[in-house]
């Protein structure tokens, strides 16, 4: 009974600071009020039993989107950015009226649903052993359907060519976002000393837990990309310059990694076949590699396109 | 409240937050908050599919869902990245952070 009091004001909250990030007036309300909601989605997927899908949601969506969009913010302001006037929600009952519907058609479908449907729990348990991994979630998204991983891989890597294409021209082959000074002696820059390791130790074991529990390369690998980011907003590291080998190297890794696994299995069974008795070892260095490849990417796509010079 | 369970409850919290973002997306004018609108109704997609995957309180959670969400959710950083990136260059240049055809009367300048 406790439980689903929890769960039905965990719904109204996750509605309400929606609504709020969605409503406010003032744009950079809204984006922590989105924050706020990301983990409170998060909660919500914990409550779902789904914690691998909470650890992501809490370290990309939250997290992650959190800070680009909070960068954002304070870029468009430093460029004397103006905010349009605010939503009018009173003067908007046609567009109120199409979202009810949207959601009511959706709400519907769901109440349609077949309540014994058994979807594909039970496949993914009895080829567990094959796997090669103990967590069902890592099995399929590196062994039942390593497809949508390696090609999400690819995704990033595209994403990142996308972004960094954005870059003025005098700027090409520098380093990516602003040089960021913090205070001495101040709450970012001694946090920029103090929860690195605690970071790194967090991140590694995430990746490493992932093969058995809840975790993986994802949420690992964006545990590392925060940490990257914390040292280099303290202003304690420099963003390497977008044309370093080592960086370029670094972020190509793991989906080579990944592909030149994924090749090799044409001998072995078929494009992607992990041969059972060695997919443990083959999925855990395809899910280091990846790790670091994947924490690489998205600390760069948050820093965004280079915007000063090399030197 | 007979035979309403928590993965159902969750699917329906879903569909709500998909109408919620698809009206920041309608409503809103600047580009950043139909960014956080965009986040909002791919989240309440994902609600909707995973709870819809956990239904079976005997079997646990799906993983396939699971697998697919956590792909959606990197996805869907990369793409706000992306957008990101496009609105700061747009502003950059138009000095403005929404699109002329948005604009009825004011165009978002001083």
């Amino acid at each position: 009974m406790t439980g689903a009091i929890f769960d039905i004001v965990l719904c109204l909250l996750i509605l309400a600071v929606a609504l709020a990030a969605i409503l406010g007036r003032d744009l950079f309300g809204s984006v922590v009020f989105f924050i706020v909601y990301g983990l409170l989605v998060a909660l919500a997927w914990t409550r779902l039993g789904a914690v691998d899908v909470a650890l992501a949601e809490a370290a990309i969506g939250a997290g992650l989107t959190g800070v680009l969009l909070v960068g954002a913010v304070a870029r468009l302001r430093r460029g004397g950015v103006v905010e349009p006037t605010p939503p009018r929600p009173l003067a908007r009952g046609a567009q109120m009226g199409i979202c009810v519907l949207a959601a009511g058609l959706v709400g519907a479908a769901i109440a349609g649903l077949d309540p014994d449907a058994a979807g594909l729990t039970a496949t993914v348990a009895q080829n567990l052993e094959a796997s090669g991994v103990g967590n069902p979630v890592t099995a399929v998204l590196l062994n039942f359907r390593g497809y949508d991983t390696l090609l999400e891989t690819v995704v990033l890597l595209v994403v990142l060519i996308g972004v960094w294409s954005l870059a003025e021209d005098r700027y090409w082959g520098g380093r990516p976002g602003l040089r960021q000074h913090a205070k001495p002696g101040g709450v970012l820059a001694t946090y920029g000393r103090f929860l690195p390791p605690l970071g790194l130790l967090a991140g590694v074991y995430v990746v490493w837990a992932g093969t058995d529990q809840p975790g993986g390369a994802f949420q690992g690998g964006t545990i590392l990309a925060a940490v990257w980011l914390l040292v280099a907003m303290a202003g304690l590291v420099d963003a390497p310059p977008v044309t370093a080998r080592r960086l370029r190297l670094t972020i190509v890794a793991g989906p080579a990694l990944f592909l030149a696994v994924a090749v090799a299995g044409i001998f072995m069974g078929g494009f992607l076949h992990l041969p059972p008795e060695h997919a443990k070892q083959l999925i855990q260095t395809i899910e280091a590699g990846l790790a670091l490849s994947i924490a690489a990417t998205l600390a760069l796509l948050v820093a965004g396109p280079p915007q000063r010079g090399a030197r | 409240m007979t035979g309403l369970d928590t993965a159902t409850l969750f699917a329906w919290c879903g569909a709500g937050l998909i109408g919620i973002g698809l009206y920041g997306f309608l409503a809103n004018r600047h580009m950043l908050r139909r960014l956080v609108a965009f986040n909002v109704v791919g989240s309440g997609i994902f609600l909707v599919f995973g709870a819809s995957g956990a239904r079976r309180a005997d079997l646990g959670p799906d993983p396939v869902p699971q697998a697919l969400i956590i792909t959606g959710i990197v996805v869907a950083l990369a793409t706000t990245a992306l957008l990101v990136a496009l609105v700061i260059r747009y502003a950059d240049l138009a000095g403005r952070a929404t699109l002329p055809e948005d604009e009825p009367g004011d165009d978002g300048k001083e």
